[in-house]
């Protein structure tokens, strides 16, 4: 909403600077976003008339003019406008002037003859020819205005007002007019409201013998009021009024559209014009449109229309959508004569339904979708009609039309000083909050507030505080700190949750963040096979593009996309992880699951498999999850991605039997897929699910008191024997006595057959009852040989 | 005097006269003889101790080193060295010359003991100096690099919002990305067509079901799960569809707060605003809360923190405005709580959500919000 300064002084009579006017409101709750001093742009330019224009001696088309700007000698101004002549009054631009677009006017010459100025156009000011109609577009402005010669030119054509652009809230519809801001304008700087209620005199005439109205439909339209005016005579309006519309940042058209667009800026109740010719037999009815309907609006399209949206209609056809826009047929002409003028209220759920629907949001829907004063709708029409007749525009027909089905009563609400101070904290008298609720409209009698019509959003005890609060000013309600005892801790799943971002933060990662929908495509670039159940996410019905429109079923991609990227910026090596959701879908029409994943990447000089699985077991080891197994990915089927991982070099995790999650290099396929020079290693952990496996809880131990045996064992088996079944097999040989089995090398080459390897172990054994004997040592490593006998591997000699 | 000397004499002759008395002159002298003889051996061992004493101090004072030191010791004081010998010649004196050489003998092994221990002591100080010196190294070449990651720089201020929240007895409360409208929207007074809805361009999954655009949707979980006194913070992830640019994503963090009990108060709200701030911006920071309206608080205010680059006075980061907007915050809605079973006429309580995006591009200095989410390392390493 754009708020003519000019404007607001019909109400407000105290002057208030711009700056202190836009604080205030602010603070009082009507946001200014910024404020703007029409032709602020143009500076030094006055009013002046040509006295002369001879024709340049060097060229066809210029001419030089002697003109007057009220400086007793004229000055000299060549130009090429061709509009021009002697006597003209136009807008001078003196030497030093500036104009919009950061143009400034020096001293020149053109052609050798000098020319100390420039005679403006309208486009040249900023000006448009809605602006001044009587002006064309290409040449110089000549002022038809009453002014002086050598006036400043901002007062001579009424180029100085200031427009405060209001941010208003969807509670406020009353805000968005003149009068409503002028309300807020009073209370807040403590100022009288003068508005006058309007009048106009009108014809004799008995509306109700020329146009009936009938409503159909009256829980959509409660009230449908009407006016009439005979012998209309379009022109343009005059200049105040276009100079206000201009500041609210509305076209001026002609003097009826101009009224109805100013009677809405003025009371925020849009209006609406048509021509009673083409009401067939001048009979208005409101009803809800007919399956199939269709009407062509004011802007030349054609909509079709729908049962459940309301329509103003004659008896043949919509003539318009209620609340939305006229018709084009309908609307105002030249050769218009009797206008019918409408002022309603509507329903505004249906509106936004039906504008929303259309596709068109216009300035009159964004009004009655937010709900109008519907004990309102007479005044506006009044006030329209007294606009015709103050413009000469047409004669009003003094009587008027209004079908009143049903008004919601006002709200009465409790007025409870007390309580509104206990809840806001504050120690305001109750002569200041009547003083403040009155201001504002709002009645206060016998302990009650009475909400006056145009504030619908006043209920509760709460609103009548806000009010009270607002004008008292927030920043003057004392600050209290919160007292009582509170028990705040976080929960085992944020710890977990924490201790995993903390522990691969000291493991050298980065943390990173992605977004939580992705493109189908992602699927196809980690080669996820058509059937994966992966592929069945939640979509989103509107998404900004297909990139964004599904929600991750995995965090793989995601990963992987951030990597690449890295490596497209040549960053030599990284090592990343993100914490975040995975969105498995549940059961239709249900929400699905968001269990938390740790995602980690990484490639780079140092990175290898055993790197990243370095990474990941000691980040398992620091959040209590012990035992693991890491069993080849195609030995289990949990995380269908793994398919993006190379089939060798890749593990699935166990713990305790249940898989949570898995690591491995990227398939090269997919590396390449993603743009990759160099391998790149991911892995992914199912946080929610480790929660439960994760043994929190540390008990000290006591250290041991006896010393331990140590054998080294040194085997040579076939390469494909896993070095973690060895391992498995000598902690179920060893037994109770084990502490500790290491593997210190593995080797193949050199004095060691074809497909076979060499393995070593250093095996600490310890009792915690006594000093082991060495035969207790022998008994144990003899096991170890059956056991490892048993997997094909053998002492290595 | 005389007759003194006379009587001596006499005394002299009668023994020197008779054989008696020859034989006590003689034996006066072999004793005397032998007198001599052990008294010029015991002097023999004493100049031979003082000759010890002074042969260790001169050669003591010439060692350099813990080998000749070592070799000194053998020498002196060792089972075939110098010292050694002369003990064993103790057996030859009396029963009461020896504790007097034994002393004198135990006076030169302890001067050549302490002294022989001064010269370790020295010893070692030399040597510890030489190896000091051999082994001075440029501390101004680079330490061993060390891997150490961060947090991504959203987590940072996100966890010290937690901290500070935890400080103050604020619970964490998680809740659904995906959500129903009910809680999203109609549970916090937005119907469905209510025009707030506008303001925040939703992405729907079906008709009843979003992704949550606002922090406030868990309010409402809360609400229905727990009984006041409540106090928690919720932070987390939100949508809209806004196309990305500088400042707008399609994905936004929120930190939403609530606190409902007996007598809470909008100054409480004021209070813990201002606490939040100054432990954020410090001490000096100034808040400013200006009306607004959110359908679920009443009444509402948008919270502005002064300008840090100008305080207050109006800057280009400002726009000229001398306040940053932050959060939004209000006094519950009496709906909203009687939605969620609590009654409005027993129990009030405030709310606020807060842009966490917004704090941490402010914090750090980040001017484009992609970088946030483009994750390059270049930009993660410098948090």
């Amino acid at each position: 909403m754009n708020l003519s300064m000019k404007w607001l002084s019909d109400y407000i009579k105290k002057d208030i600077p711009a700056a202190e006017f836009c604080a205030g409101m602010t603070m009082s709750g009507s946001k200014v976003e910024c404020y703007e001093t029409e032709g602020s742009e143009v500076k030094n330019v006055v009013v002046g008339q040509l006295l002369s224009v001879v024709p340049h001696e060097n060229s066809d088309h210029l001419v030089v003019c002697q003109v007057d700007v009220g400086q007793g000698e004229p000055i000299q101004i060549v130009t090429g406008a061709p509009n021009v002549s002697a006597g003209d009054i136009v807008p001078v631009a003196l030497v030093g002037a500036e104009l919009p677009g950061g143009i400034k006017i020096k001293k020149g010459k053109l052609r050798g003859v000098e020319s100390c100025g420039m005679l403006c156009s309208l486009g040249e000011l900023g000006l448009t020819t809605h602006d001044f109609p009587y002006a064309i577009a290409d040449g110089i402005f000549l002022i038809q205005e009453d002014c002086r010669i050598g006036q400043d030119i901002h007062e001579a054509i009424g180029l100085n007002d200031t427009s405060v652009e209001f941010e208003i809230t969807s509670n406020r519809p009353d805000c968005m007019s003149v009068v409503g801001l002028a309300r807020e304008a009073a209370v807040t700087f403590d100022t009288p409201l003068c508005v006058e209620e309007p009048a106009f005199t009108g014809t004799d005439e008995d509306i109700n013998e020329i146009l009936k109205v009938d409503i159909e439909n009256e829980v959509l339209c409660p009230r449908y009021a009407a006016g009439l005016v005979r012998n209309v005579k379009i022109g343009p309006s005059p200049r105040w009024m276009r100079e206000r519309l201009r500041a609210s940042g509305v076209r001026p058209i002609n003097n009826l559209v101009d009224i109805t667009n100013y009677v809405m800026l003025e009371y925020g109740q849009p209006m609406h014009a048509f021509d009673l010719r083409y009401v067939k037999d001048s009979h208005i009815i409101v009803r809800n449109a007919k399956d199939g309907e269709e009407i062509t609006t004011l802007d030349g399209q054609v909509r079709r229309l729908s049962p459940e949206m309301l329509v103003i209609a004659d008896t043949e056809k919509p003539i318009a959508v209620a609340g939305v826009m006229g018709g084009e047929y309908s609307g105002i002409m030249d050769d218009t004569t009797t206008v019918v003028f409408e002022s309603a209220y509507f329903e505004p759920v249906q509106v936004r339904r039906t504008a929303k629907k259309l596709g068109m949001r216009t300035d009159a829907s964004a009004r009655y979708e937010k709900g109008l004063d519907a004990e309102g709708c007479l005044r506006s029409l009044t006030r329209a009609l007294q606009l015709v007749q103050e413009l000469g525009a047409g004669e009003p027909v003094a009587s008027h039309i209004d079908v009143v089905k049903s008004i919601k009563p006002r709200n009465e609400i409790p007025f409870d000083p007390a309580w509104i101070n206990g809840f806001l904290g504050t120690d305001i008298p109750e002569e200041t909050m009547v003083r403040t609720l009155n201001g504002l409209g709002i009645e206060v009698r016998d302990g009650v507030c009475i909400s006056p019509s145009f504030r619908i959003d006043l209920e509760r005890p709460a609103d009548i505080a806000e009010e009270v609060a607002r004008i008292y000013g927030y920043n003057n309600i004392p600050s209290t700190v919160l007292t009582g005892a509170a028990n705040a801790a976080l929960t085992p799943d944020q710890k977990f949750l924490r201790t995993i971002e903390n522990t691969m933060v000291s493991l050298g990662c980065y943390g990173i963040l992605t977004y939580s929908f992705i493109s189908p495509k992602y699927f196809d670039k980690i080669g996820l096979p058509e059937d994966s159940r992966l592929r069945k996410t939640i979509t989103i019905m509107n998404p900004l593009g297909e990139d964004t429109s599904i929600m991750r079923t995995t965090t793989l991609p995601s990963m992987l996309e951030i990597l690449a990227g890295n490596y497209k910026n040549r960053n030599a090596g990284v090592k990343l992880f993100e914490v975040g959701k995975e969105y498995i879908p549940t059961e239709e029409g249900q929400l699905p699951s968001e269990p938390s994943r740790l995602t980690v990447g990484m490639y780079g000089e140092d990175v290898d498999f055993f790197e990243l699985k370095g990474t990941v077991e000691a980040l398992l080891s620091e959040i209590g999850i012990s035992d693991c197994e890491y069993v080849r990915a195609s030995e289990d089927n949990t995380f269908d991605e793994v398919c993006a991982l190379h089939p060798g070099r890749s593990a699935v995790i166990l713990c305790k039997g249940q898989a949570i999650g898995y690591l491995g290099e990227i398939h090269p396929a997919v590396q390449e897929t993603y743009g990759f020079g160099t391998r790149v290693y991911a892995a992914k952990l199912c946080a929610t699910e480790m929660l439960p496996l994760a043994q929190t809880e540390v008990t000290y131990k006591e250290t041991p008191k006896f010393p331990a045996i140590t054998r080294d064992l040194s085997l040579l088996c076939e390469d494909t024997l896993p070095v973690g079944t060895m391992e498995k097999a000598i902690k179920g040989a060893v037994g109770k006595i084990l502490e500790k089995v290491t593997l210190f090398d593995v080797y193949k080459g050199q004095q060691i057959a074809e497909g076979m390897k060499s393995v070593s172990f250093s095996i600490s054994m310890r009792s915690s009852e006594g000093t082991l004997t060495d035969e207790q040592a022998d008994a144990a490593m003899k096991r170890v040989l059956k056991a490892l006998g048993d997997l094909g591997a053998s002492l290595r000699e | 005097m005389a007759l003194g000397k006379w009587v001596v004499t006499s005394k002299l002759c009668l023994v020197l006269f008779s054989g008696q008395g020859f034989f006590y002159a003689v034996s006066w002298r072999i004793k005397n003889y032998i007198r001599q003889r052990r008294e010029r051996m015991i002097d023999d061992m004493k100049e031979q101790l003082e000759a010890i004493r002074a042969e260790a101090d001169a050669e003591l004072s010439a060692v350099k080193d813990a080998k000749a030191l070592d070799a000194l010791r053998v020498k002196f004081l060792g089972k075939k060295g110098a010292l050694t010998a002369i003990l064993k010649q103790m057996g030859k004196l009396t029963a009461e010359e020896r504790p007097v050489m034994g002393q004198l003998a135990n006076e030169v092994r302890t001067f050549i003991e302490e002294a022989i221990a001064a010269k370790q002591t020295e010893i070692t100080r030399l040597e510890m100096q030489a190896r000091l010196a051999s082994e001075t190294i440029d501390v101004t070449l680079p330490g061993q690099k060390q891997s150490l990651g961060s947090l991504h720089p959203l987590a940072i201020v996100e966890n010290e919002i937690k901290e500070i929240f935890l400080g103050m007895g604020f619970e964490i409360a998680d809740g659904p990305e995906v959500e129903y409208d009910y809680y999203n929207f109609e549970a916090l007074n937005l119907p469905p067509d209510h025009p707030a809805r506008d303001t925040q361009d939703t992405f729907y999954i079906t008709d009843n079901i979003l992704l949550r655009t606002q922090t406030s949707s868990v309010q409402v979980h809360v609400m229905e799960n727990q009984k006041p006194p409540i106090r928690v913070i919720s932070p987390g992830r939100v949508f809209r569809s806004d196309a990305v640019d500088a400042t707008h994503s399609p994905l936004f963090h929120q930190i939403e707060g609530l606190v409902v009990d007996k007598g809470i108060t909008m100054a409480d709200l004021k209070g813990t605003l201002e606490m939040l701030m100054k432990r954020l911006y410090g001490p000096d920071c100034k808040i400013r809360l200006r009306p607004h309206h959110f359908p679920f608080t009443e009444p509402s205010a948008e919270v502005d923190v002064m300008c840090f680059g100008c305080m207050g006075k109006g800057c280009r980061i400002c726009k000229n405005e001398g306040y940053i907007e932050l959060l939004g915050a209000g006094m519950v809605h009496p709906k909203v709580l009687e939605g969620c079973g609590i009654d409005s006429s027993v129990y009030s309580g405030f709310a606020f959500g807060l842009g966490l995006e917004r704090v941490v591009m402010r914090r750090y200095n980040i001017s484009d919000m992609r970088l946030l989410f483009e994750n390059d390392y270049r930009f993660l390493e410098q948090f």
